[in-house]
């Protein structure tokens, strides 16, 4: 616990802290910067990109190797994964544009081949020079050992790049997102803003990969923004939204993995941000799944009482016991199911509004106002207070119900 | 986005179905215009001038091509042949004059965003990139909510519409935009009496402001008492005119083939002028 308390205020050693730093705004730029995909429906590319970066790892290492260099130079190794990602996003686009193929067999196919292909030189090189031990396999699933001073700096510059981007853009972005055609039609490029929006997918995904690793980065980039979701109804709120979730889970992760021996940090990270959304579905106000729960137990209960009301007023047995409890705990009837006198009251007041209803239909042909009925909105929410006293003009004298 | 399109077949195309040129002036002007999804036209060499001011219906059957037609012609998807004018000018060159309504059906209404979200997307071309949406932005956005009947609803998550309800909101969009070309794709489509009343409405005034409006309709039965210009389409072009002309029982025979029953017709169509 100690351990934990030291990590999570940066006591816990220089490369801790750095670990912490930068998974932080790493996982603030994959959240925000994911908002747009999630909400594109286009997630998943996300996914093939960052297999997609494999070869061009491996290739990046090949050519500076070459060049007598030493290979492992992070800012080489970033370049050479964005263009074979590039390459991958655009293989994508193409085959869903100008194929028959769908989106999910052109993800599937790019995926699959790319990730293959950098196993393959991944192999080679390991036999070609095993001297040179590259470590060039922790990009599969991150490492944060020897994590550097000017990686945190790739991380901070990149993602903050990153991030005013998808500020700056957000509402060509959301209009997109929202409604493609509608964008087309004001003459904005559609095809060039997608591919801006997974290029910024794309470029989280570079700087992040040697931290948490390729295979987990699309979770960081997809799960908060899904978690965001649960908490507004705006989509620029969500980019700020996400953007925490993400940047919390990236901290919380990396200070977790750091208080306990050999805590894988990637992963990590990603449980991190996976109980952050389990907490979004269940506990989040009006989307959660709690909510909902408790919405639809309340709907109900107000259909039985109107239901029970309404038999009562008819001088009907009321035969479920569901709603004779509803009833009784209200004291509208006794236990035995004879109504009390509020009962009777409320079942006049009830059977009233539904002649007024009636009346209000005749009266008023537009559905406008008259389709609000659902047999549950009050009618004094529909019609003023004078227009139900002309309903009543022409409905006569009040009705009393008597018990039995 | 928009492919160049090639002038000389295009006017070939023109010559050889209908008139040599468009009229320059017209609102909206589509020659030899053709559309196709695979190697079979949706949209075949349709000629057809909607002049300024005038209220146009384009009625089909199912599958007719009426949306793609308009998407076409809005350039949302590329066509293969054929040139579209706005007011005499290219359609890159037109987009400020454009609004666009398209089916409510064709989003995700549970997008998070408000309705007066919604609404001030047709403001984003004017206020660019970085220009905040200020207070003016916000009257006017409200505005145009309140000219559909919409204005309690500002606030409201756009999950929470009726259908009637999401195409008000798509209207006051089109609204924000403050064109002079209204293009609608099924305006009508699963909306209540209601809401078909107050679009109608919305859309005689702007008719009545000297704006174009132009929609693909569905219901035979209120061609005559909305639009005072019909374009007949099956693939290719049937029938252009004023009602009165063009809405006749033949061309609706011609349109719908065997689709509609003959006593129907009688009683849509504007008797043919030789009887």
């Amino acid at each position: 616990m100690n351990l934990f308390v030291d990590a999570f205020f940066l006591q816990a050693g220089y490369n801790a802290a750095l670990v912490a730093i930068g998974a932080g705004l790493l996982g603030f730029a994959a959240g925000a910067s994911g908002t747009f995909p999630f909400l594109r429906k286009r997630a998943l590319i996300s996914d093939a990109i960052a297999h997609a970066t494999l070869p061009g790892v491996g290739l990046a290492f090949v050519v500076m190797v070459g060049f007598g260099g030493d290979g492992r130079s992070l800012l080489g190794l970033i370049a050479g994964s964005a263009v074979t990602a590039w390459i991958g996003l655009l293989v994508i686009e193409w085959i869903s544009r100008r194929t028959r193929l769908a989106e999910d067999a052109a993800i599937g196919a790019v995926l699959g081949v790319f990730f293959g292909i950098g196993i393959v030189l991944l192999t080679v090189i390991q036999a070609m020079s095993a001297g040179r031990q590259a470590g060039l396999e922790s990009f599969l699933l991150g490492s944060t050992a020897g994590m550097l001073f000017q990686d945190a700096i790739v991380i901070a510059v990149g993602g903050s790049l990153a991030v005013i981007t998808t500020w700056l853009m957000r509402r060509p972005m959301t209009l997109v997102a929202f409604d493609s055609d509608y964008a087309a039609s004001m003459g904005y490029d559609v095809r060039r803003i997608d591919l801006l929006m997974m290029g910024l997918v794309l470029s989280v995904t570079v700087i992040g990969l040697k931290l948490v690793g390729l295979i987990l980065i699309v979770a960081m980039l997809i799960i908060p923004a899904v978690a965001a979701r649960f908490w507004t109804d705006r989509s620029t709120s969500m980019i700020w939204i996400a953007g925490g979730i993400g940047g919390a889970s990236g901290y919380l992760g990396a200070v977790l993995s750091a208080s306990a021996p050999a805590m894988p940090t990637g992963p990590i990270i990603v449980l991190v941000a996976a109980t952050i959304f389990i907490f979004s579905l269940l506990f989040a106000p009006d989307r959660g799944v709690l909510a909902a729960l408790f919405r639809h137990r309340g709907f109900q209960a107000r259909v039985h009482r109107r239901q029970g009301l309404l038999s009562l007023a008819a001088q009907h047995p009321i035969r479920e016991t569901y709603t004779l409890r509803l009833l009784a705990r209200e004291g509208l009837v006794r236990p035995d199911g004879v109504p009390t006198d509020a009962g009777r009251a409320q079942a006049a007041k009830i059977a009233r509004d539904e002649r007024r209803w009636d009346v209000a239909r005749e009266f008023y042909q537009d559905a406008g106002l008259t389709g609000r009925y659902d047999g549950l909105t009050p009618i004094e929410d529909v019609f003023t207070s004078d227009e139900i006293a002309e309903f009543d003009r022409r409905l006569g004298p009040p009705v009393t119900v008597r018990g039995d | 986005m928009s492919r160049t399109t090639q002038p000389e077949i295009a006017s070939e195309l023109g010559h050889a179905v209908g008139p040599a040129h468009a009229p320059r002036d017209a609102a909206l002007a589509l020659q030899g215009l053709t559309v196709s999804y695979s190697e079979k036209p949706a949209v075949f060499s349709v000629d057809a001038t909607f002049n300024a001011g005038g209220m146009s219906a384009i009625v089909g059957p199912n599958g007719a091509g009426k949306s793609t037609l308009l998407k076409a012609a809005l350039g949302i998807i590329p066509r293969l042949s054929g040139e579209v004018r706005v007011f005499g000018k290219l359609l890159r060159n037109a987009r400020a004059h454009i609004a666009y309504v398209p089916q409510s059906a064709s989003v995700d209404w549970d997008f998070p965003t408000t309705v007066l979200d919604v609404v001030q997307m047709g403001l984003y071309r004017k206020v660019g990139l970085l220009g905040r949406l200020s207070g003016q932005a916000q009257s006017q956005a409200n505005e145009c909510l309140d000219r559909v009947g919409m204005a309690d609803f500002a606030h409201r998550q756009i999950g929470q519409l009726s259908g009637g309800q999401q195409q008000r909101v798509f209207l006051a969009r089109a609204l924000a935009q403050d064109a002079d070309l209204f293009l609608l794709d099924e305006p009508f489509a699963g909306v209540d009496a209601a809401t078909e009343r107050a679009i109608i409405g919305v859309l005689k005034l702007l008719k009545n402001e000297g704006k174009t409006v132009i929609a693909v309709h569905h219901d035979l039965a209120t061609v005559r008492d909305y639009f005072d210009h019909v374009l007949l389409l099956n693939v290719r072009r049937i029938a252009e005119g004023p009602v009165e002309t063009a809405f006749t029982t033949e061309n609706l025979q011609a349109t719908y083939g065997g689709r509609l029953a003959a006593t129907h017709l009688d009683e849509l169509a504007v008797a043919d002028g030789g009887r």
